[in-house]
């Protein structure tokens, strides 16, 4: 099946796995969200208890998306990984960082002689859900931006800049995205409580901050949006494969790819949806709020992977030697790696289809204080 | 390929090196605890005794705690990949990648699924489903641990491939060749079984301190009987995968078993030596034995099946050896450099359209490409590993695999006799093998990865081009940070698991 189709195919095919498994992994920063939160939701220490592990028995489906996103990418285009991961070291090493202090601090928080204490693992929890989002949003951000390397024939790669990636963040564009996917996780985060828990005094909370996340995410968001239709990009030529500097390259992109804009538009539309219509009516979309909102997400981010990687575009610009950019074409596996990749991606369903299924089975009723003198809590 | 400031090359190896270390000290634990609770529970279910139920709880907490820190520590080598070995990311990248993004989508996800309903589920599925998630994390990462063993098994043993210089990497061009290679197969099962035996040991040990303090003595023997017989079937078929595993090496990176058995010059009806000490000749530079205790013919039975069968030494490897057809490496060194050049001149006629120049490079590429990776060396000598600490990693692992062997037999003896909290020397033994256990896996590593030294993938790429271009000053600040953190993390691992083992069943 999947041997017939040609490279160019199974590139475009891995790209968009790659796409849905990064906005799958955006979606499920509610995680992240939920505890940069803690402090603001939970005024007491059962309250913070309760929320970490409301969203704490799910922290495990983040965390493996994004190591399951980082191998998915490192196998389909290994070009991306060695030239980011060892170029813009400081980031990755930042964004690591993150992620090792979080995968620890569910289960240790609440144990006794923790060595750290509950407040230490609370603050790890916090850093996760700063700066792992601002973090990776901002990472991605440089697809569209650029970075500074240069690769040689052999495809060693080169960092031109000291800073080691960290660079990215003083850009108004990626930093834009970066607080974008910051705010975006609080909301969801705010969204999935609204469904799950069973708390006056936190859903209360939950309802104000709401309105005070929706204002900055709007704001960054469109920021990033009108930077991003405005700005140049790295176009391709198809026939001498040259990268050019082109107007207007994204919105070209958006006109050019018209199912990709209807997806990013209605995408766009849900996660507002998403947050309107539980301040307008709580009672009636605080169940499905997160539904319109996450789906919203999903599809949002799926597209601007493809704005990214799709039409004749370079998807890991650089800005030290244009010619050094990575497209999916140049970037990616063997034909024959990415056919039996392919067969492996079938699959997926089955993955995601018993994700559902544990994850009704576990989340059948709200959680309340009382659940947290069961056996197994962080 | 560029060599690198040594410096640079032998702090992201240390980095690694500590990464994988203290990986290392938590995944053997996650994969044999996971079936060890997995036996429990279906106890339980079998039997509907309350008293099961309680035991699985119990380890199942501890491997709770363990679990965390084990992903924690992975995600970190999972990166390090890209960060620390860049080069080596792209040459491989069209194999290893494969394998790593499998293992993602088919057992991180079964994992991380089920492990939530093994810990939350109690009260909320059925116990039948919750018994099958127990199972089914206890597979999915014991599948995890699958994946990752195939991608460094090919590094030990490059198999399935051809070198394109259009892309300069290898590329896949038979998946089950990888898969199935006889070396992956072998330390697959190695490695999951030194985790069997190492939790097994783990929860004999523990159980054996509650008898000591006369706690919780019913619960604990339940948990010896079942982690014994679990233990000692795991022990006999470690010792089948060892053996295989150094029958394999022989024939494939007879450099590691040489190292592995201080063999300088090699020899027909080589003596195995039990137990020995290395001291280093001053004049010759080289390893003696200050004293040794071996037993005849065995190495060439167990190697080659056979008793007069010739195992190479370090020197056969290091200068050749004409009798026995072993390239000397400064031959091997010079074809290497052939192809490294025949690669620049390949790219040179590619830029040039030259498709005649094209193809004969491509050809003196392809003649030599075996010894692609000896280019970058200058003196033979170079790819020596470190001796001593395979010798030594060696004898100690394999020493203490016969230990515990023992331990089980007894344990399972006077458990079966119900005498087991009368010999308190059993007891003992089985607390002081936790740390015997823990010690002779790490050292299981050892001779793997240091035996292999100084290659990264055997023969064709050394750890010197492997590494990023970053500055050394970067990856000592992350090394040091690494170090601290996780030796931080350790230490609030141990004493939780500490605590919650003395707060009982």
């Amino acid at each position: 099946m999947f041997e017939n189709l040609s490279h160019t195919a199974l590139q475009q095919y891995w790209w968009i796995l790659v796409s849905i498994l990064g906005a799958l992994l955006v979606f499920l920063m509610f995680i992240q969200g939920g505890q940069s939160l803690i402090y603001q939701l939970g005024k007491t220490d059962k309250n913070r208890s309760l929320l970490i592990n409301t969203i704490g028995s799910k922290w495990e489906f983040t965390f493996t998306t994004l190591v399951t996103f980082g191998g998915a990418f490192f196998a389909s285009f290994p070009l991306f990984y060695s030239t980011s991961f060892s170029g813009a070291y400081w980031v990755w090493f930042l964004i690591l960082i993150a992620f090792v202090v979080q995968a620890v601090a569910y289960e240790f928080r609440s144990k006794p002689e923790n060595l750290l204490g509950k407040q230490t693992y609370d603050i790890f929890l916090f850093i996760n859900g700063l700066l792992g989002t601002i973090l990776v949003g901002a990472a991605v951000g440089t697809f569209f931006t650029g970075s500074h390397f240069i690769i040689d024939g052999e495809r060693h790669s080169q960092w031109t800049m000291v800073t080691r990636g960290l660079e990215a963040a003083l850009n108004i564009q990626n930093l834009s995205l970066g607080l974008t996917v910051f705010f975006l996780s609080r909301i969801l985060a705010i969204l999935y409580v609204f469904k799950n828990v069973d708390n006056d005094e936190i859903v209360q909370l939950a309802r104000k901050q709401l309105i005070y996340n929706s204002i900055p995410f709007v704001f960054f968001f469109l920021l990033f949006a009108f930077l991003l239709m405005l700005s140049e990009g790295f176009a391709v030529n198809p026939n001498t494969n040259e990268v050019f500097m082109e107007p207007f390259k994204y919105f070209n992109n958006l006109i050019g790819m018209p199912l990709v804009a209807f997806l990013f538009f209605l995408g766009v539309i849900l996660v507002l949806l998403g947050i309107v219509f539980p301040i307008l009516k709580y009672e009636k979309y605080s169940n499905k709020a997160i539904w319109y909102s996450g789906l919203g997400t999903v599809l949002t981010v799926f597209s601007l992977f493809l704005l990214a990687g799709f039409n004749n575009t370079a998807y890991y610009p650089s800005v030290a030697d244009l010619q050094s950019s990575l497209t999916i074409a140049n970037s990616s596996s063997s034909h024959y790696t990415l056919t039996a990749m392919s067969y492996v991606s079938l699959f997926i369903p089955i993955v995601l289809t018993y994700i559902y299924f544990v994850w009704r089975a576990l989340n059948t009723k709200k959680i309340e204080l009382k659940d947290l003198e069961e056996e197994h809590v962080y | 390929m560029t060599n690198f400031d040594p410096t640079l090359i032998d702090w992201s190896r240390a980095q690694f090196a500590i990464t994988a270390f203290y990986h290392w000290c938590f995944v053997p634990l996650t994969l044999g605890l996971s079936f060890i609770v997995a036996f429990m529970e279906s106890l339980y279910i079998k039997t509907g005794n309350e008293e099961w139920k309680k035991i699985t709880k119990f380890w199942m907490k501890l491997f709770g705690i363990n679990f965390a820190i084990g992903v924690a520590t992975g995600i970190v080598m999972e990166f390090e990949f890209g960060t620390n070995w860049s080069n080596y990311s792209w040459f491989v990248g069209d194999i290893f990648g494969a394998p790593l993004a499998v293992e993602g989508i088919m057992a991180f996800f079964i994992e991380s699924t089920f492990v939530a309903v093994m810990f939350f589920g109690w009260n909320k599925v059925s116990k039948k489903f919750h018994l099958l998630a127990t199972w089914l994390t206890a597979i999915g990462a014991n599948l995890s641990a699958l994946w990752i063993l195939v991608a460094n098994s090919w590094m030990q043993y490059p198999t399935g491939v051809h070198f394109n210089p259009d892309t300069v990497r290898n590329e896949m061009t038979n998946f089950w060749e990888v898969l199935f290679s006889p070396v992956a197969i072998n330390k697959f099962l190695h490695t999951i079984t030194s985790g069997f035996v190492l939790a097994a040991v783990f929860v004999v040990g523990v159980s054996a301190w509650f008898l000591l303090k006369n706690k919780e003595t019913v619960l604990a023997k339940k948990s010896i009987l079942v982690a014994t017989i679990f233990g000692l079937i795991m022990s006999v078929f470690i010792i089948i995968t060892g053996d295989q595993s150094a029958k394999l090496m022989a024939k494939y990176q007879p450099m590691k078993f040489a190292a592995m058995e201080n063999i300088y010059e090699g020899r027909t009806k080589a003596p195995l030596v039990v137990i020995g000490a290395l001291t280093k000749d001053k004049i010759s530079n080289k390893e003696e034995f200050a004293f040794k205790l071996e037993i005849p013919n065995i190495l060439s039975t167990m190697a080659f099946q056979k008793k007069d069968a010739f195992v190479p030494g370090i020197k056969d490897i290091v200068y050749g050896n004409s009798e026995l057809g072993i390239i000397p490496t400064s031959e091997r060194i010079q074809k290497g450099k052939l192809a490294l050049e025949a690669l620049k001149d390949y790219s040179e006629a590619k830029k040039n359209n030259d498709e005649f120049a094209m193809n004969e490079s491509f050809n003196i590429l392809n003649d030599n490409y075996r010894h692609m990776g000896y280019g970058h060396f200058s003196d033979p000598e170079e790819i020596i590993p470190p001796i001593k600490a395979t010798f030594y990693s060696f004898r100690f692992m394999v020493a203490s695999g016969f230990w515990f062997i023992i331990l089980f037999i007894f344990a399972l003896i006077y458990i079966l006799r119900n005498k087991i909290e009368e010999k308190r020397w059993i007891l003992y033994a089985a607390i002081i093998s936790i740390p015997i256990v823990y010690i002779s896996s790490q050292l299981g590593w050892v001779v793997t990865e240091v035996g292999r030294q100084p290659w990264i993938i055997q023969d064709l790429m050394s750890v010197s081009t492997a590494v990023s271009n970053i500055s050394t000053g970067s990856v000592i600040t992350t090394f040091m940070f690494f170090a601290v953190l996780f030796a931080i993390l350790v230490i609030a691992e141990i004493k939780i698991l500490l605590k919650q083992i003395k707060l009982g069943f």
